[in-house]
């Protein structure tokens, strides 16, 4: 036979009911969302915000994601060169960047592949739409999203690398 | 009820009868409503650790079931194809009828009882077990093979356990010796433990086993958890009620609280003391007896609802075994106690 | 049709019967004596869209025929055109109440074929979010198994003491049910600062949950009746039809992969135990993942109170390409043996992915296990052997 749990056991049906009993007179856990809410952890995966001067069009996070959500378009410009006498430089201006929220994983992969730390995560979930086709946020609107990214919070003891989002 | 006269205000026959059948007709879903909202809705979420509903009417959401009521009475009257139409319609209503009928007898205060039978217990017992027709008509009127199935396993179930509750009867009118249910109330409220007549001497306190067993019987009758095998969820098919929608089920809903609240308020009368509290006389009883019976249904209603969501539900087999090999012995043996300390004592 | 049971070295469907039960709709057909009845794929007894072909006589089941795959995504053409970070996230979705545990023998197959290991701190963090992953799911099996077998209210504790398990995942690694948090070469990220604290407060909140789950249906005589000697997996049968994990511990099989197998994570340096029990019914298998509840809890503890410090991520090149090379990794999932055999042609992908889902497995005992059962016990059976149809069907 195996072995007993060590603590004593009234009759089984009594000890039941002593749990509903004890659950009934302890404060329930709801969250009256949304009179109330919790609040998300700073990592949790939101939605996703785009520093767009960091951006140089290299289009990894595009090819990396697994739903190809992401939609880049960008056109190379000439600049003036930064000294006198060069030669002038060609700068990738972006020209559209969409995230389709309805494709899109939450997976990060564009985050973390952004050489450029252009893309960041952001605990705000409270974006949902009657259309589906305002799901697709553009530039404009994840340029805003940049508001809601938390700071990167310290690790944890023990940890060797510095924190990043 | 003839509460009036007492009060100094004479009314004519016709004036009582009326003011008799408003107050049953509207004691049964009322005391449904109470009954599904404390329990169903916020004893049973409080259990599971969570709130209920809270928004409907602002205060607790005590509109919810009111509101449900509502939209239960605008939906489409749908019936199968191949149902036996008149059976169909008729089966909910037999099952109400026979909630109704229980609280003819339920005494309320000295004077607030709508017919004060002789026979009182007899007769609650016999109108309660009405709703196995009921429940029969409405399996066999659904044209549904699963209907038909679990219309008749509930049968079975509630004809099994009508024998445990008889028995757990038949203790208390045995030491109360008279079958009437005003007779027992003033049994009790008169009565003395041992030379303290404080509490009076309710029958909970020599009944015991005849209240458990009324318990296990009653909540059996509901067909509720740990026997409630015939409306299993998340088994199946639900049931004898299966093709039920609208304001028919209503009637079903209706009709299980409604019973909940009336064999609540028969445990009550019988075990609990009913509307008396030693001391109590006269007008001040006629005022206070409801909400004495009320209070004492309400500790009984709790221990139902309580067992009802914390036990995981018998099997069909099982449950009849329970009830044929266990409970029917302890009920006899009961009986053979009382008799012989009735006696003897 | 014969109503004489079906042989007893397997079952036999007929065929022509199940021809014309072609929609998902609680179709009834009486057939001299036989019914037959489809637990079809919306039900709230089987955990997601799995299909059963019961048929009946009376009460009792007769045959009862799975039909699985009304889930199936392709998972493994899938792989064939994705890279190796992108099918970590894939992969999260398979078994999805144990997210974290499906990414394991993934990442830990494409590290040994890479030969790199990952540093000892992101093996402990790996370990402590599959054990973390293996609790949440029991947890849940421990509440909704109660709810199956008709106890309404367990299932809600389940639900809420999961709350705290997948607030911990979210905060170290941003999804509650979908880490995707491990690397080739280690994790993503390292942990944020207070999470071992709170992991050691939701450990006792699990213990809690445990004894309030023995107290509360455990030890309910009502449960015991209702399944003791339902469902019993002799263990030479359950072995020769692969089940696997709590189950064929269930059945007496001292088999643990943790211990057994080839080692992998740190659970070479913990100390647990395996968990059996001799009878092999449903309650055995209920004791089995409760006792192996409390077991991760206390193993998470352990590794709590070992974590190492240093980084977490090895030194990997940018542009990962895993070496020609197959390999086969298997890892003891929460709900059994889970394995993927992996074949590498040097690319940034795989080049063919087999994933050895636990679940299919377990699932494939259902027609033994059903002959001659009554219907109400085909509920609890279903509830015990606990699959997940992402798991059956990929």
């Amino acid at each position: 036979m195996p072995a007993k749990p060590s603590r004593p056991k009234m009759p089984g049906l009594i000890g039941g009911l002593g749990v509903t009993l004890k659950t009934m007179l302890r404060p329930a856990v709801t969250v009256q969302y949304p009179h109330e809410r919790e609040a998300p952890t700073p990592r949790a995966r939101g939605v996703i915000a785009l520093k767009e001067e960091n951006c140089t069009v290299c289009m990894l996070c595009a090819r990396q994601c697994p739903d190809w959500c992401i939609y880049i378009e960008g056109h190379k410009e000439q600049r003036p060169p930064r000294r006198e006498g060069g030669r002038p430089r060609s700068v990738s201006v972006l020209d559209r960047f969409d995230i389709d929220y309805a494709l899109c994983m939450y997976c990060g992969i564009c985050v973390e592949v952004c050489p450029f730390d252009a893309l960041f995560w952001s605990p705000e979930y409270e974006y949902s739409e009657f259309q589906i086709s305002n799901l697709l946020h553009d530039k404009v609107k994840l340029g805003e999203w940049m508001e809601t990214v938390p700071e990167a919070e310290p690790l944890e003891v023990g940890a060797e690398s510095k924190g990043k989002k | 009820m003839a509460a009036i006269p007492t009060l100094a205000l004479n009314l004519g026959w016709g004036t009582t009868l009326a003011i008799k059948t408003i107050v049953i007709l509207m004691i049964i879903p009322l005391g449904a409503i109470i009954l599904g909202y404390v329990f169903l809705l916020k004893m049973m979420s409080h259990m599971q650790s969570r709130l209920g509903p809270m928004d409907p009417g602002g205060f607790h959401g005590w509109y919810q079931l009111v509101g449900d009521g509502l939209k239960f009475l605008q939906k489409e009257d749908i019936m199968p194809a191949e149902s036996d139409r008149r059976v169909f319609a008729a089966a909910p209503a037999v099952v109400v009828m026979s909630t109704f009928l229980v609280f003819l007898v339920i005494p309320m205060g000295p004077d607030l009882v709508v017919k004060n039978l002789d026979v009182g217990v007899f007769y609650a017992l016999a109108v309660s077990s009405l709703s196995v027709i009921g429940v029969l008509m409405a399996g066999w009127a659904s044209a549904n093979k699963f209907a038909l199935l679990g219309a008749l396993r509930a049968a079975a179930q509630l004809i099994a356990y009508e024998l445990p509750l008889l028995l757990a009867v038949v203790g208390v009118v045995i030491q109360a010796g008279t079958m009437s249910l005003q007779g027992i109330v003033l049994n009790q409220q008169h009565g003395s433990i041992f030379g303290w007549n404080g509490i009076g001497e309710p029958f909970i306190l020599t009944q015991f086993i005849g209240f458990a067993l009324f318990l296990v019987a009653s909540q059996a009758e509901l067909t509720q958890t740990p026997f409630d095998m015939p409306v299993a969820e998340s088994e199946l098919v639900s049931g004898y009620m299966v093709e039920y929608t609208g304001f028919r089920f209503l009637f079903f809903f209706i009709g299980e609280f409604g019973t909940a609240f009336a064999f609540a308020a028969i445990a009550a009368t019988l075990f609990l003391g009913g509307w008396a509290i030693p001391g109590l006389h006269g007008d001040l009883a006629n005022i206070l007896g409801p909400f004495v019976l009320f209070a004492k249904l309400m500790f009984v209603a709790f221990l139902m609802f309580w067992v009802r969501f914390t036990y995981p539900r018998l099997r069909e087999d099982q449950l009849q075994a329970l009830a044929w090999k266990f409970l029917i012995p302890l009920g006899l043996a009961n009986v053979l106690l009382t008799g012989v300390f009735k006696v003897a004592l | 049709m014969s109503t004489t049971l079906p042989p007893a070295d397997g079952y036999a469907v007929d065929r022509s019967a199940l021809r014309h039960l072609a929609d998902a709709q609680v179709a009834v057909e009486l057939d001299t004596g036989d019914m037959i009845l489809n637990l079809g794929p919306q039900h709230p007894a089987t955990h997601g869209t799995l299909r059963i072909v019961v048929r009946l006589d009376g009460e009792r089941v007769v045959t009862a025929d799975p039909v699985i795959g009304y889930m199936h995504r392709g998972y493994e053409k899938l792989t064939e055109f994705r890279t190796y970070p992108q099918i970590t996230t894939l992969v999260n979705r398979i078994d999805w109440l144990s997210s974290f545990a499906n990414e394991v023998p993934f990442m830990d197959a494409a590290e040994r074929l890479m030969s790199i290991e990952a540093p000892p701190r992101a093996k402990y963090i790996r370990t402590i979010l599959t054990e973390l992953s293996r609790i949440a799911t029991f947890l849940l099996f421990l509440g909704e198994m109660g709810l199956q077998v008709g106890a309404l209210t367990p299932a809600f504790y389940g639900f809420r003491d999961r709350e705290y398990v997948l607030n911990l995942i979210e905060a170290a690694t941003g999804g509650r049910f979908h880490p995707n948090f491990n690397r080739i070469g280690g994790i993503k990220d390292d942990l944020p600062w207070g999470w071992i604290a709170e992991c050691r407060s939701t450990m006792k909140v699990v213990f809690d949950a445990c004894d309030d789950f023995e107290d509360l249906v455990l030890g309910n005589e009502i449960f015991e009746a209702r399944t003791r000697g339902i469902g019993i997996i002799p263990d030479h049968v359950g072995a020769s039809y692969g089940v696997s994990g709590s189950n064929l511990r269930a059945s007496g099989v001292d088999w643990d992969l943790r211990r057994d197998g080839p080692p992998y994570l740190v659970y070479p340096d913990l100390d647990f135990r395996v968990w059996t029990h001799p009878d092999g019914d449903s309650y055995s298998r209920y004791w089995v993942r409760l006792q192996e509840t409390r077991e991760a809890a206390r193993m998470v503890l352990q590794c709590l109170d070992a974590i190492p410090s240093g980084p977490v991520m090895a030194k990997v090149p940018r542009i990962i390409k895993v070496p020609e090379g197959e390999i086969w990794v298997e890892t003891e999932n929460p709900l059994g043996q889970m394995g993927y055999y992996l074949i590498s042609k040097g690319a940034t992908g795989p080049f063919r992915v087999k994933i050895r889902s636990a679940s299919f497995s377990n699932v494939s005992i259902v027609p033994w296990l059903l002959r001659g059962v009554y219907v109400p016990d085909v509920i609890t059976i279903l509830a015990s052997l606990y699959f997940i149809l992402g798991d059956i069907d990929r």
